[in-house]
């Protein structure tokens, strides 16, 4: 083959590896000719579009004004970028929606619980876990419930979930499906792994069918299709509606990855469970579901931020989701200014680009954190 | 000493019992659950008036679509031909975005890995940047703020021969009707020719022969050969005819107009695919020993040649079944089409045909059952040559 030397190379010079600045330099950009090309087509790339970008978003920028005209070229007298005075003036309206003014503490309130409860899951040497599991998943969801759509016995308010929008409602059907999916995947990933035959099927049957549909199907399916299948004049809230396909959507992906958690963990612990004398529950419970759940975080995490930005999807249906609100923003005629679209567009990529980052980030951490656990063990 | 089984202990068959019953009883609360369902609908279906059955997609559609790859006409279309313009638009979105996110992905990913640090800074941002936001932002990213930027349909950007404005891409559209049908077969006779080159080559270096060039000979004969037919049928007097886009008052006129809808979705879903598919060719070229790479360049094969023939063969195996499962999920977010009014499976027959013939059972059985095929045929095909390919394993 022509590709297999015939005489030797001439000996090479040493490397001349210098340390410091310099040296970095010369080995990461300019080692070779190739290199050297690669590295001022991207600074000449670079060069052409950071300026116009950085301009766009901070320079050219317009802050404050009240209504689109400040975000007119002619009217500012110079080229204009982003309009943050457009986010300035709807803040409010993207993070509440249509919520009442006066009882916008509720919302308030609700996302200093997810900050509490999510604070306490993620912090892995937090106090009482265990108590934390259970504001997340039964405590923190009734209370919230109580607290945005209204308890008349307590004293507030009842507000129809059509008020409901914007940021809250991304957070209220992301939480919804997490704290929904995550259970439910888990007795599917069980009865998927199950010798009763009907129970696997039936799970391998469920699991597979959410994962082979588009979930714009599914919320379609749940939007015309549950109100057909409930029995008499019983109705389903609009908000409702979507809630339920994303549940059992997002508890499928999830229990494919309990499952690769359940299928790491090696045989020999739930026979030594068995053989302490553990019935096979018991053995499920206390020693391969822990195991296997840990492995899994970083999955599990990265599902999450799956089902968080899937949770746009909700808009389609009409549901007022931070993306919704914001087009209704963007076509508000006191603010319709040539930058408003890319402002409202710019906006929402720093949103959802901060809280899946820094899931990513987090995801991360711990997979490092497993890996080191692993090298100690061994 | 050998312990009891378990099951001894509350007698024989106990447990294969309990089974039983256990087993016996779910199937009983599923049938009940199902049959509750379809009773209730069925009951409210008939309040409604409406007969359930698949005879609807016989009727009439009369509505129009934007882009269609079969005849179609509101008129005289029922709605099951645009059940199938809407199954092929979405193949055909789905099957260019699969190639296109195939390349872009390939490039990010082997760039994460280059020598280079700027290259590789640069797509670890593109990865990290696309796939933390969500495709639905970025479609209408590229439908809306990225058109407001083109120019006006009056005044369109115009480059030899193809016009770009907001109301899309107007392209020259060559006509293969009469003789001119040998430039398609000419085409199809070089992928022949260029896969049959790939094979041989194999089989010579499999013999441990000189396998002599592939990419070279393949890229002329697939692109060659329809040239020299375009040039021949010129020569012999029967040019292919060109239909030649105009700018007209409203915008441009005639040739071959790609949707700015399409265009939007393409973009989008092949950008925000090629992102995972990035990281899956990192995590399969770190999969393959770095004594390969390095035993490759003693050898003197240059990046480029080490990653073509020793890499990235190997890494395939790591690489494939992500890949198709990105594949499938491609298919599947084609389907957020029905947001900026592409004209896909979704939009026409879950949204207008659904709307206007209220038979949603069947309407959204029929969409997920496509889905599924779609997905549960990959799942499969993709068993089966994982299959063949195990052996190779070492």
């Amino acid at each position: 083959m022509t590709i297999v030397r015939e005489t030797l190379l001439p000996p090479a010079p040493p490397p001349r590896r210098a340390a410091g600045p310099v040296g970095w330099l010369r080995d990461n950009l300019f080692s070779g000719a190739g290199n050297t090309v690669t590295t001022l087509v991207i600074l000449a790339g670079l060069a052409l579009l950071l300026p116009p970008v950085f301009r766009f978003l901070v320079t050219d920028a317009v802050w404050r004004g009240d209504s689109g005209e400040v975000c007119r070229p002619e009217v500012a007298g110079h080229p204009v970028g982003a309009c943050w005075a457009f986010i300035g003036a709807k803040i409010n309206y993207l993070v509440y929606g249509s919520y009442p003014a006066a009882e916008r503490w509720r919302p308030n309130l609700f996302f200093g619980l997810v900050a509490l409860g999510t604070a306490w899951m993620l912090w892995l040497d937090a106090p009482r876990r265990g108590l934390g599991a259970v504001f997340v998943f039964l405590v923190g969801p009734l209370l919230s419930y109580g607290l945005l759509s209204g308890t008349p016995v307590l004293g507030l308010a009842p507000i129809a979930t059509s008020l409901w929008g914007g940021i809250l409602v991304t957070l209220v059907v992301s939480l919804v499906g997490i704290v929904a999916s995550l259970p439910l995947g888990i007795l599917l990933a069980l009865g998927r792994r199950s010798d009763l035959p009907v129970l696997r099927y039936a799970c391998i049957g469920f699991i597979e069918f959410w994962r082979g549909v588009p979930l714009i199907t599914v919320l379609f399916m749940a939007n015309v299709m549950l109100p057909l299948f409930l029995p008499g004049d019983l109705t389903v809230d609009r908000l409702v509606r979507p809630l339920v396909g994303i549940a059992l959507f997002a508890s499928a992906y999830m229990a494919e990855v309990v499952r690769g958690g359940l299928q790491a963990i090696p045989e020999g612990q739930g026979r030594a469970a068995l053989a302490l004398g553990l019935t096979r529950w018991q053995a499920m419970r206390l020693v391969i579901l822990p195991q296997a759940l840990k492995v899994v975080v970083p999955g599990i995490v990265n599902t999450l931020i799956g089902l968080f930005k899937d949770t746009t999807l909700v808009s389609i249906v009409g549901i007022a989701d931070f993306i919704r609100v914001l087009e209704a923003a963007r076509a508000d005629p006191r603010w319709s200014a040539p930058t408003i679209p890319a402002t409202a567009y710019a906006f929402a990529a720093l949103f959802y680009l901060t809280f899946c980052f820094a899931m990513a980030r987090y995801a991360a951490f711990i997979e490092r954190r497993l890996a080191a656990g692993e090298r100690g063990r061994a | 000493m050998r312990a009891a089984p378990p099951e001894s202990g509350s007698g024989p068959g106990t447990r294969s019992t309990r089974a039983l019953v256990l087993q016996a009883l779910v199937a009983l609360a599923l049938a009940a659950l199902a049959y509750a369902a379809f009773a209730n609908a069925s009951e409210k279906l008939a309040r409604q008036g409406i007969t359930a059955g698949f005879g609807f997609l016989a009727r009439a559609a009369g509505f129009d679509i934007s882009q269609r790859l079969i005849p179609y006409a509101a008129a005289t279309s029922t709605y099951l031909d645009a059940f199938l313009v809407g199954l092929l638009n979405t193949l055909l979105v789905s099957g260019l975005a699969i190639g296109l996110a195939t390349v872009i992905g390939f490039a990010v990913g082997i760039a994460r890995l280059s020598p280079n640090w700027l290259a590789r800074t640069l797509a670890a941002t593109y990865v990290e940047t696309l796939r933390n936001l969500p495709l639905l932002l970025q479609l209408l990213v590229w439908y809306v703020a990225v058109r407001v930027a083109l120019p006006e349909a009056q005044h369109p950007a115009a480059w030899g021969g193809a016009y770009l404005s907001q109301r899309g891409l107007v392209l020259p559209r060559p006509d293969f009707q009469g003789a001119a049908w040998l430039v398609p077969v000419a085409f199809v006779a070089g992928l022949v020719g260029a896969s049959i080159r790939a094979r041989r080559a194999k089989r010579r270096i499999e013999t441990g022969a000189e396998p002599g060039p592939v990419v070279g000979p393949a890229l002329a004969l697939v692109l060659g050969l329809p040239a020299l037919a375009w040039i021949g049928l010129a020569l012999a007097g029967h040019p292919v005819p060109v239909a030649w886009p105009s700018p007209g008052p409203f915008g441009p006129e005639g040739g071959l107009g790609v949707l700015p809808e399409f265009a939007a979705l393409l973009l989008g879903l092949s950008t925000y695919t090629a992102a995972f598919i990035a990281e899956i060719v990192r995590a399969g070229l770190a999969s393959v020993a770095r004594g390969q790479g390095e035993a490759a360049a003693a050898l003197g094969l240059s990046r480029a040649k080490t990653l073509r023939l020793v890499t990235i063969p190997q890494a395939m195996r790591v690489i494939v079944p992500p890949l198709t499962s990105q594949y499938l999920n491609i298919t599947k977010n084609s389907s957020l089409a029905v947001l900026i009014g592409y004209p896909d499976l979704v939009h026409v027959f879950m949204g207008t045909v659904l709307n206007q013939t209220n038979q949603a059972v069947e309407v959204v059985a029929i969409t997920m059952a496509v889905y599924l095929t779609l997905s549960l045929g990959l799942a499969a095909l993709m068993n089966a040559s994982n299959r063949r390919a195990a052996p190779m394993t070492r």
